[in-house]
């Protein structure tokens, strides 16, 4: 194979998971709420109705308060674009990225961190006590979520020499039984429990409370409307399949197309998606039986993952 | 039927204190104020009750037409310095010395000096200008800010404005503003005839349909000394407790749903919706319209033992499943307490008295009829939002055993007495106690000679207890705020009536 043949294969790789992620992410929110419907004996809107609500609100103009700024105008913009470039350079479906350099750990982490800081710096803009309130608590959980992915993936890195989440998954392809060390399942831990408090689910943060005053994620996002809201609810669709394809992917990465060839890559996609949809559904009936935790019981769930982290960074290093 | 004595005592100003400061010695508490408009006085009625055995006693106070004032008893109580207010806003009669002397149900956008329920104050006025922002205390220091929340909430909830003061996450203070709907019920009521103020009695709060038509009932009877058929008054009673269950069942679905365990609430919304086919069943109504009557009930049909053993073990499986979880169990415990002094002071009612250890219950204390004596008292001493719930879970239990007691009794139909035996020449008062399942409602009519209502005073529980509530969530975190509420779940309409 040339290497422009590589390259074109290597976008069309990027390509198909951008629309992946884009087109399925919403897809994965529907799955995750009928779940939760049908295990409490509900009907459910069923699968598409995220996407439904996505082309009502694409359909309507952005409503901003007075007052507000650029600030307010930038952070969907920023937080979908952030989220877009993530999307982009994640191992999702093939190893082989034409942005290979990018697929950093802690360029994907101050990727994350920079659309939390926009949405709540947003939420501050409004003026309003609840952009505020959400904002600040948002901005508690991130100080201790960020560095705990930061960590769990470093973990994961230190053994490989390298910081590339590609190379990372490559190496754990290789040699299989690293997935069972002990570094591997602590990091395993402290990441899913970032996914859930990044995500903004429960026991966190309940996605589907209509009480401003308990709100996390959806206080800072109130003001927002039209096409505006609609762009940062597909970016938190997207930020959730992005952190569970992660998840898949550093942990279990087996189905990853290693080479640029259609057939590998299209038996990638349909491997991504179910992972994605079992995950998601997982995370579904999980959330069915807990119930919200005290918000000041979160930091101390943050800080415990935070140190199953540390544990396997130390793992990594001393019994590897 | 129960005889009740109502003593009716006339006071002077000077001796007011301390008629009122031997009454609550005496175990009264005070369940009423109303005034009235005389051709040529202002007569002001103070209602006391007390249970064990049922003692009513009404102090009738007169004060000029021209500069209506009374001394104030908010030392004394702090219910009637509420009671006080209410009445300087509707009636303009001002309460000397009282320490807040400010207004309570007119916002600040009526005019100065209109009192609506005055027989000479016309139809309502335009909305003025506000003449004064609304005095909110704002707390000052490093780090406090204010979240303002409301009138218009997210979700079918009344309007009530709410102002935390808050330091980082803790509430310093929290102040409910309410009455911005007031409708002006008891002025509706005035030269109606019973028969036709009827519907409204029945309409002051949508969840308490059975509970205030009851009491309005109750009333009218006392004054006609109406006396209504045995079997009426055990229809009366499986009416009422229908009501409270299928207010309970909702509420301890919805504290689990706050606390985002939504699969309880599912549930319990399913139990619910049989509780409320039930009741259609029962009455033709899902709220229960149309079973209590003027002078009887009528029920089409009764709940089976069976019907009522399903939904008891349902509900105790749903409870039991909440408490089973232990973070529903750590965000219920311990949060918001309301002290026993604290709910007696303020003159709390109903489930949120009765999670503090204050038990007072009407169906023992003023019963219309003797069944209703033998309910289990169901009491916490903790006072937090888990005592508030397991007082609901056990009241349902209760509930459900003291209907399987009436309906050895009950027979479907009417029983009824449609008119009293003898209507009285001149003007009648009557009292009607009822405990709704927020508490105790009481309904105070006057009935002129010529049979129509000369006043209609309502009060709802929410009333008295809802100042209980700030008291309550003092430091208390805010995320904590909307379940401690929904563990008080206060009528916002039954308050501004």
């Amino acid at each position: 194979m040339t290497a422009s043949g590589l390259t074109a294969g290597a976008l069309a790789a990027t390509a198909g998971q951008l629309a992946l992620v884009v087109g399925g992410a919403p897809l994965l929110v529907g799955l995750m709420r009928q779940v939760r419907a049908r295990l409490e004996g509900r009907a459910g809107a069923g699968v598409g109705q995220p996407w439904r609500d996505l082309r009502k609100l694409l359909g309507k103009e952005a409503i901003r308060p007075d007052g507000s700024s650029w600030v307010f105008t930038m952070a969907p913009l920023l937080l979908l674009a952030s989220t877009l470039v993530i999307t982009a350079v994640a191992p999702f479906l093939s190893t082989v990225s034409p942005v290979e350099g990018v697929a950093d750990l802690f360029a994907v982490v101050s990727l994350l961190m920079l659309g939390t800081v926009a949405l709540a710096l947003a939420g501050l803009d409004t003026g309003t006590a609840f952009g505020g309130m959400g904002a600040s608590r948002a901005v508690t959980v991130a100080a201790l979520a960020e560095p705990t992915i930061l960590l769990a993936v470093f973990a994961l890195s230190a053994r490989v020499g390298s910081s590339n989440l590609a190379d990372i998954v490559e190496s754990t392809l290789t040699t299989p039984a690293q997935v069972l060390s002990p570094a591997s399942l602590l990091a395993a831990v402290a990441f899913a429990v970032v996914i859930i408090a990044e995500a903004g689910r429960l026991p966190v943060d309940n996605p589907a409370t209509h009480l401003e005053l308990t709100m996390i994620h959806e206080a800072m996002v109130l003001e927002y409307a039209g096409r505006d809201l609609a762009m940062i609810e597909l970016a938190s669709a997207m930020r959730l399949t992005v952190l569970l394809g992660l998840g898949a992917n550093l942990f279990m990465p087996w189905g990853i197309a290693t080479t640029v060839a259609p057939l590998p890559l299209l038996g990638a996609a349909v491997v991504f998606a179910v992972k994605l949809g079992v995950l998601g559904a997982g995370l579904a009936v999980f959330e069915v039986f807990v119930a919200k935790w005290r918000l000041f019981r979160v930091p101390e769930l943050l800080a415990g993952s935070f140190l199953f982290g540390l544990l396997a960074v130390s793992a990594s290093f001393f019994l590897a | 039927m129960t005889e009740t004595h109502r003593r009716i005592q006339q006071v002077s100003a000077a001796d007011l204190p301390a008629h009122v400061r031997a009454l609550i010695a005496d175990g009264f508490r005070l369940a009423l104020v109303a005034a009235h408009e005389d051709p040529d006085v202002f007569r002001v009625v103070y209602l006391f009750t007390a249970g064990a055995p049922d003692r009513r006693v009404e102090l009738e106070l007169r004060t000029e037409r021209d500069a209506p004032q009374v001394p104030s008893l908010a030392a004394l109580s702090f219910p009637a310095g509420r009671f006080e207010r209410e009445m300087r806003d509707l009636y303009g009669i001002v309460p000397l010395h009282h320490p807040l002397p400010r207004r309570l149900i007119r916002h600040q956008h009526w005019p100065t000096g209109w009192y609506p329920m005055r027989s000479d104050a016309g139809p309502s006025p335009p909305f003025g200008s506000t003449e004064e922002a609304y005095p909110f205390l704002t707390v000052q220091g490093p780090g406090v800010y204010e979240i303002p929340v409301g009138p218009v909430h997210a979700g079918l909830i009344e309007p009530g404005h709410f102002r935390f003061s808050v330091v980082g996450e803790t509430i310093l203070k929290l102040k409910a503003r309410l009455w911005f709907t007031h409708k002006g019920l008891e002025k509706l009521a005035e030269g109606r005839t019973p028969a036709d103020a009827f519907p409204l009695a029945e309409r002051v709060s949508g969840d308490t349909t059975v509970g205030h038509a009851l009491a309005f009932c109750l009333a009218v009877e006392d004054a006609y000394d109406w006396s209504v058929p045995e079997q009426a008054g055990v229809l009366r009673a499986v009416l009422l407790e229908l009501e409270r269950l299928y207010n309970h069942v909702a509420d301890l679905g919805a504290l689990c749903n706050d606390v985002g365990y939504g699969i309880l609430h599912a549930h319990t919304m399913r139990v619910r919706e049989q509780l409320l086919r039930l009741n259609a069943d029962v009455t033709g109504h899902r709220l229960l319209r149309g079973g209590v009557l003027l002078g009887g009930a009528h029920v089409a049909q009764l709940p089976t033992s069976g019907d009522l053993a399903a939904i008891v073990s349902d509900v105790a499986e749903i409870v039991e499943l909440a408490l089973r979880n232990s973070v529903v169990l750590d965000r219920f415990t311990g949060t918001a307490v309301l002290g026993a002094d604290q709910a007696r002071e303020i003159g709390a009612l109903g489930y949120v008295a009765r999670a503090s250890g204050v038990d007072i219950d009407a169906r023992r204390d003023h019963p219309f009829h003797p069944a209703t004596t033998q309910v289990a008292s169901v009491t916490r001493s903790e006072g937090d939002v888990l005592a508030r719930f397991l007082v609901r879970a056990g009241e349902v239990r209760a509930s459900v055993a003291l209907l399987e007691l009436l309906l050895r009794e009950a027979r479907p139909g009417w029983a009824i007495r449609d008119r009293p035996r003898r209507l009285p020449g001149g003007q009648v008062s009557g009292v009607g106690l009822v405990e709704g399942w927020r508490g105790t409602i009481a309904h105070r009519v006057e009935i002129g000679a010529d049979g129509r209502l000369a006043r209609l005073k309502i009060v709802d529980p929410s009333f008295l207890t809802w100042p209980a509530l700030p008291v309550a969530l003092n430091g208390t975190i805010v995320p904590d705020f909307p379940m401690t509420n929904k563990s008080f779940n206060l009528s916002y309409a039954g308050n501004d009536l």
